[in-house]
């Protein structure tokens, strides 16, 4: 079964201006999102209290913060986890909840919140609860920009070496796009974001090099076989030739994430979504936006040829 | 045809076979089990299995089996209920020579475990329990020992008979010691005198002034990260036997950063003893005392506010009645090695037997030997940590209590084993000891972070993960039979064992599976048909350029095995990144997708091409079904 044309000669570079245009347009519009409405984060990097409670019969968010209001908890955070039975709640401390040396105390949060749910509800049980600092958090964070920061810098070097820089500086701008974006989505959605959606975040940068490398390995390809190669139709031939492997891969791909995202509850459906968010932005920028920064870096035959040898006897000769 | 050397068969069938024999342990669902071990030396034997079958028996509790393996016995249960009910059966009929533990016993046949073939231990978010995050106090570390120096100094002043005006610590924190001194030449032979007597210490002259003269010493900065690796694992070390002593079967006790630990006990939902064990800072110090607790000086001192300045006014714990006792240390806590909870053979009151390390023995005999009939009293020093908001943030602020737990009179001069008795019954004796037990902490902890995961919840997860697994990889194999048909099988095949090798790895490394985890082997499974996908539509790239069959399927694989490389090294080095990250989930995610981009590279490449060359090495070919 074939579902694209083998012979496609789409004229992908054609509309460079457009698609460079557009991917601006959307890096920009994510660092303003992300500059205005911030990014909502999630326990992790916050700090304060989470529980999760679970209820027999369906049950309403409304009633929920309803229940929690009465005990004096201000702007409790909550939110449905995938179902209508159970949801989770953040929320700062209240005096009850801390202990006599003024620590936030699990068990009495539990002591204070469960007898508040059940009033309303008598089927609330809580099945998780966590607390945590909030100097960890901002630790998590410095980690986590560094981890992006070591990921794209070993990357670069890698390109560098076993392509040229003109690879390098091309993946390294799309990385940061598809980043970007994806965050910026993040931010847009005000979905909550935490650890594991950070952890995604460089998945998606580990996906979508991925991508980009198979296009970057045929348009070095096609070079060294093309006698006379003019760089903007070796780059379409390259993404045409390529078009099928990345769509493909990334509907399959896309098929694992989505039943993660279904079947896996929601403990990953925020590592789910990322993927899926970043499967759609990395394949279109390595269609869309990758080649065209090689073209405009000036990307040709005699910089990717294989480096023979130099051979001082041959020089010698006449 | 060759393409495919049998040597290369070999090894594949080779770590197929490996991979499903390491993987399999995964596939016996665990036993909720009570883990019972002796204390000291009380015997695990026939008897002990039978007296326990016994109890459970009478009390109507059922379990699924009992035996002794090891050093320990271990009872299966049918579920979490059950097994807490069987805990609470067995408790008080065994007492406290053995501890019992929760633990999740592995329904694998025993000659797995000959092999070394384990399952993957199961992560909290996957069984429930609780897992804390705590802070060492380096500073506070780092005080103690400026401290000590600046006494040991002076001391060593006194006994060469070295005039000085003061000793103290310098105002910043790790600056070392000033000590002032009246001369020049007293100034030259105190360096010389600690530069011997402490090698750990730079010596060197500080601003003098009139006959003010300086000299500052401080420790080495290799002696300071010493100090700072040392105390983290002494504290790692303590933590382990208080937690050993909680009963949790195979606790996660790891050093995080510089200062941090992580504290992982599955299968506990009460975290109040959990942190009353952990987070309590207890230190003995013992120390001369001035006359008995009541001492008329004592009571002066407290009306008066006038302490003496060597001394410190104290209360006794229980009775409150004023003591005072020297400033110095005679034996810290951190010179304890261990410590029992005991009966005092005279008194018949509860006692803790305290065992000391050849320093504090050697201090502790130089003291009782001049010290005979003199009171010594037992310091009780507790850290409590206050956390209050002041302006949206977190304001940490420790205080310190001291109290006087024992007074006594030096029966005569003892060394290494000696016991502290005056303890308020054998339960605080109990408690006292626990907490002393290994050593005392070097530094005060505090939780920064903690989470409790209900044991349902776990439960669901497991089952969410295992779903959504086996739904993901499902259809990845139902798209890729129907797309690239003979060769999709082929694909899907491997995309199987990748699977099993991945999990097989994982539990050979004794990776510890988590939710993270799970999504880890899913975006795998995804991602690992990928070098499918790039060797299929290469071969269907060759054909429609005209090759034969055999041709392509020799150039598909030759070029995309370039792609491949590349596309998985970058991906591997964006998984590497994953594993650094400080934090344990995000860890087993990187772990994961590390394992798994390189059992992918074996599956995806080596075993299809195994398979392919051999449906198609020996035949002629017309077609082929990509």
């Amino acid at each position: 079964m074939e579902i694209f044309n083998p012979h496609s000669n789409i004229n992908f570079l054609g509309i460079r201006k457009l698609s460079i245009g557009i991917a601006v347009l959307l890096m920009i519009a994510s660092v303003v999102l992300i500059g205005v409405r911030s990014l909502n984060y999630g326990l992790d990097f916050t700090g304060g209290i989470s529980i999760v409670a679970d209820y027999q019969q369906p049950v309403a968010i409304s009633d929920v913060r309803l229940a929690l209001n009465k005990i004096g908890v201000e702007n409790p955070t909550v939110t449905s986890l995938g179902g209508t039975r159970e949801v989770s709640i953040r929320l700062q401390p209240t005096a009850g909840m801390l202990d006599e040396k003024g620590k936030v105390n699990l068990d009495k949060v539990v002591s204070v919140v469960a007898p508040a749910l059940q009033a309303s509800r008598q089927d609330a049980t809580i099945k998780s609860r966590d607390y945590v600092g909030s100097q960890v958090g901002d630790e998590l964070r410095s980690d986590g920009i560094i981890a992006v920061i070591m990921v794209i810098t070993g990357i670069m070097i890698y390109l560098w070496i076993r392509f040229e820089w003109r690879f390098a500086v091309a993946a390294l701008i799309t990385e940061v796009h598809d980043a970007l974006v994806t965050v910026g989505i993040f931010a847009l959605t005000q979905r909550e974001f935490d650890l594991t959606v950070l952890a995604s975040v460089l998945a998606v940068v580990g996906y979508s090099i991925n991508d980009k490398v198979v296009v970057f390995d045929r348009i070095r390809e096609l070079f060294r076989l093309a006698r006379k190669a003019e760089p903007e139709e070796v780059l379409n031939r390259s993404i045409n030739s390529t078009l099928s492997r990345t769509i493909i891969t990334s509907l399959f791909t896309g098929i694992t994430m989505a039943a993660l995202y279904f079947f896996g509850g929601p403990v990953v459906h925020g590592f789910a979504i990322t993927m899926l968010i970043g499967i759609v932005v990395g394949t279109l920028s390595s269609i869309f936006v990758a080649s065209p920064i090689l073209l405009w870096l000036g990307v040709s035959k005699k910089d990717l040829m294989p480096k023979t040898r130099e051979n001082p006897e041959l020089a010698r000769r006449p | 045809m060759s393409d495919f050397p049998r040597w290369k068969y070999a090894l594949v069938v080779i770590v197929l076979i490996l991979g499903i024999v390491y993987a399999l342990p995964n596939v016996f669902l665990p036993i909720q089990a009570v883990q019972i071990t002796a204390n000291h030396n009380a015997p695990v034997d026939q008897a002990l299995q039978q007296k326990v079958a016994a109890a459970l028996t009478q009390q109507k509790v059922a379990y699924k089996d009992i035996s002794i393996t090891g050093d320990h016995l271990t009872v299966g249960f049918v579920n979490g209920d059950m097994q807490k009910a069987g805990a609470d059966v067995i408790r008080p009929v065994l007492g406290d020579d053995y501890t019992i533990a929760f633990n999740l016993e592995s329904s694998a046949p025993k000659w797995f475990r000959s092999i070394g073939a384990n399952a993957m231990p199961l992560g909290l978010d996957l069984q429930g329990g609780v897992h804390f995050l705590m802070e060492v106090d380096q500073d506070g570390v780092l005080d103690k020992k400026e401290t000590s120096y600046a006494d040991d100094i002076r001391s060593l002043l006194r006994q060469k008979n070295i005039r000085y005006d003061s000793v103290a610590r310098s105002a910043t924190r790790g600056q070392g010691i000033n000590i002032v001194l009246r001369s020049a030449d007293d100034r030259t032979a105190t360096s010389n005198a600690i530069a011997a007597e402490y090698p750990d210490l730079n010596v060197k002259d500080g601003p003098s002034t009139g006959d003010r003269f300086v000299v500052n010493a401080s420790m080495k900065p290799e002696k300071l990260r010493e100090l700072s690796q040392n105390t983290i694992r002494q504290n790692l070390g303590t933590l382990r036997n208080r937690i050993n002593a909680l009963g949790v079967s195979e606790p996660i006790i790891q050093q995080q950063g510089d200062s941090r630990i992580v504290v992982e006990l599955a299968g506990v939902q009460d975290t109040a003893e959990a942190k009353k064990l952990i987070g309590a800072v207890a230190t003995l110090e013992y120390r001369a005392s001035i006359g008995f607790p009541g001492d008329p000086r004592a009571v002066e001192a407290a009306k008066t506010g006038n302490v003496p300045p060597d001394a410190n006014l104290y209360y006794m714990r229980d009775s409150k009645l004023p003591v005072l006792v020297a400033k110095r240390a005679i034996v810290t806590g951190d010179e304890l090695v261990d410590a029992s909870s005991s009966f005092d053979s005279q008194s018949g009151s509860a006692a803790v037997s305290v065992t000391l390390n050849s320093t504090g023995a050697k201090k502790m005999l130089d003291f009782t030997t001049n010290n005979v009939g003199q009171p010594m009293a037992v310091v009780y020093i507790e850290r409590v940590v206050d956390t209050k908001i002041v302006d949206g943030k977190e304001v940490r602020t420790p205080t310190i209590t001291y109290s006087v737990i024992n007074d006594a009179k030096i029966n005569g001069a003892f060394g290494k084993n000696f016991q502290t008795t005056g303890l308020n019954g054998a339960k605080e004796a109990s408690g006292l000891a626990l907490l002393l037990k290994g050593g005392s902490l070097a530094a005060p902890v505090d939780i920064v972070e903690e989470r409790v995961i209900g044991p349902s919840l776990g439960a669901d997860n497991i089952d969410k993960g295992l779903k959504a697994v086996l739904i993901g990889l499902g259809l990845v194999l139902l798209a890729a039979a129907i797309y690239y048909k003979l060769f999709g099988l082929v694909a899907d095949i491997a995309l199987f064992f990748n699977l099993v090798i991945l999990i097989a790895v994982m539990s050979m490394i004794g990776v510890t599976l988590t939710m993270p985890g799970i999504a880890g082997i899913v975006l795998t499974l995804g991602m690992a048909i990928d070098a499918n996908v790039l060797i299929c539509e290469r071969i269907r790239e060759e054909l429609r350029n005209g090759s034969t069959p055999l041709a392509s399927i020799r150039a598909g694989y030759d070029k995309a095995w370039a792609t491949i490389l590349d596309a998985n090294v970058t991906h591997l080095i964006a998984a590497l990144a994953l594993t650094t990250m400080g934090s344990g989930p995000i860890k087993g995610f990187g772990v994961t997708l590390l394992i798994g981009i390189l059992t992918s590279m074996f599956t995806s490449v080596t075993l299809t091409h195994a398979i392919t060359a051999l449906i198609h090495g020996n035949r002629k070919l017309k077609t082929l079904s990509v």
